[in-house]
């Protein structure tokens, strides 16, 4: 008989196309692997209502408004749908916080940008959301079978997100030449962090090859991020914005465009704690988490009278 | 305050559609049974996916062993008497 808890077994599963549940085995590394990049996952969703949140109070219409707070609570709930997914793997939720609050655990670095206008949401939307996207299509994918089910389920909802941000882009080009200005402005600052969302080139990027050996990843971090370029462009052209790289070609023979040289210097600093909005985005989760815990308390209390009740009706 | 604030984990199952089965969502953390099916509703249910909603305790699932999977889900082809075509029909018989 085939021995069920060895890496070769694993290993045939994986390349079988099979998915892996909770309660299989697996390596320890894949599962520290999946819990790494889940939970910064799960962070990252979370922490990125913050940007956008900035701007419930201030959107300018009521429909916007609306709008906004949709997307917003549904980044919540797939920060919920990831988390959920990630405790399979025998973390518990109060260990995720933990990790996230005290920095062990990262996010992604794009929410250490600040939302400064309107026109940012609308780049937000567009830019940061549509490099999630194809992110996470590839990751429906994936073979840790709670992670995929997320995916899909966030994926079903994600297109919304996207769609409204390049709705805001497009009418902001249609409108007068300051917000035209705006809508370009925002352009230029989320452009490149954007680029970045997908991680370092492929020759650089330290977690890579054992992801992709055990199909955590079905695609490289340039392998996503060229389709992200080969979308986005077009996008940009259409409603008049200018990508803001003088080194962008349309490379006919491959139909790919090619793109400027990636400042990684600043996506390491950011990453490193240094980006523009790093302390402010945990300060703020810590502050709300810490305001909210009379709530959790006041929950456990209502539920262990509850439960006396049930023991002395018995 | 308690060590682990994050309260208790329940399953979700949800139903998409009257007659159809109840298909697990994912989880939620809530601290009594209301909590627990207004959260699972919040979470997995804004664009109309279900029709009805089941939550229970997580502690209480029972799941089988993957390492029992050969015992357990043997499809005991030695019984082939279990499948219709394992019968002859009289030529010429109908409806069955």
């Amino acid at each position: 008989m085939h021995n069920e808890h060895s890496d070769t077994h694993f290993q045939t599963r994986i390349d079988n196309g099979e998915h892996i549940e909770a309660k299989d085995y697996m390596p320890e590394n894949y599962r520290k692997h999946l819990i790494r990049q889940m939970s910064q996952h799960a962070h990252s969703e979370v922490i990125g209502m913050q940007p956008e949140g900035n701007w419930i109070t201030r959107a300018p219409s009521l429909r916007a408004k609306q709008i906004l707070l949709a997307k917003i609570q549904d980044e919540g709930g797939h920060g919920l749908y990831l988390y959920s997914a990630a405790e399979t793997l025998g973390v518990s939720r109060v260990e995720f916080i933990q990790q996230l609050q005290s920095g062990k655990a990262k996010y992604s670095s794009i929410f250490n940008y600040p939302a400064l206008n309107w026109a940012d949401v609308g780049a937000i939307g567009w830019l940061v959301d549509g490099a999630a996207i194809v992110n996470q299509v590839s990751l429906q994918r994936t073979s840790y079978g709670p992670y995929s089910r997320a995916m899909v389920r966030i994926c079903k909802e994600e297109s919304f997100h996207q769609r409204q941000g390049y709705e805001i882009m497009a009418k902001m080009m249609k409108g007068t030449k300051d917000q035209q200005a705006m809508a370009q402005d925002a352009m230029n600052r989320w452009w490149w962090p954007a680029l970045m969302m997908f991680g370092p080139h492929d020759t650089d990027s330290p977690h890579s090859s054992d992801a992709v050996k055990w199909k955590i990843k079905r695609e490289t971090n340039d392998e996503l991020r060229q389709k992200f370029i080969d979308k986005t462009i077009p996008q940009a052209e259409l409603i008049g914005l200018t990508v803001p790289d003088d080194k962008i070609k349309l490379d006919e023979k491959t139909g790919h465009y090619k793109i400027g040289p990636i400042n990684w210097d600043e996506f390491y600093r950011v990453i490193a704690g240094n980006g523009p909005c790093n302390k402010q985005r945990l300060d703020h989760h810590i502050k709300f988490h810490e305001e909210g815990s009379w709530v959790r308390d006041a929950a456990v209390a209502y539920k262990q009278k509850h439960s006396t009740k049930e023991l002395q009706t018995v | 305050m308690s060590l682990d604030t994050q309260l208790d984990l329940w399953e979700v199952f949800i139903q998409s559609k009257s007659g159809l089965p109840y298909i697990h969502a994912g989880s939620v953390h809530a601290s009594d049974n209301k909590m627990a099916l207004q959260n699972a509703r919040d979470i997995y249910t804004r664009r109309g996916e279900g029709t009805s909603i089941w939550v229970m305790p997580s502690k209480y699932i029972v799941a089988s062993n993957p390492d029992d999977n050969d015992m357990l889900f043997d499809p005991s082809n030695d019984k082939v008497y279990r499948h219709p075509t394992f019968y002859v029909m009289p030529e010429g018989a109908k409806n069955i």
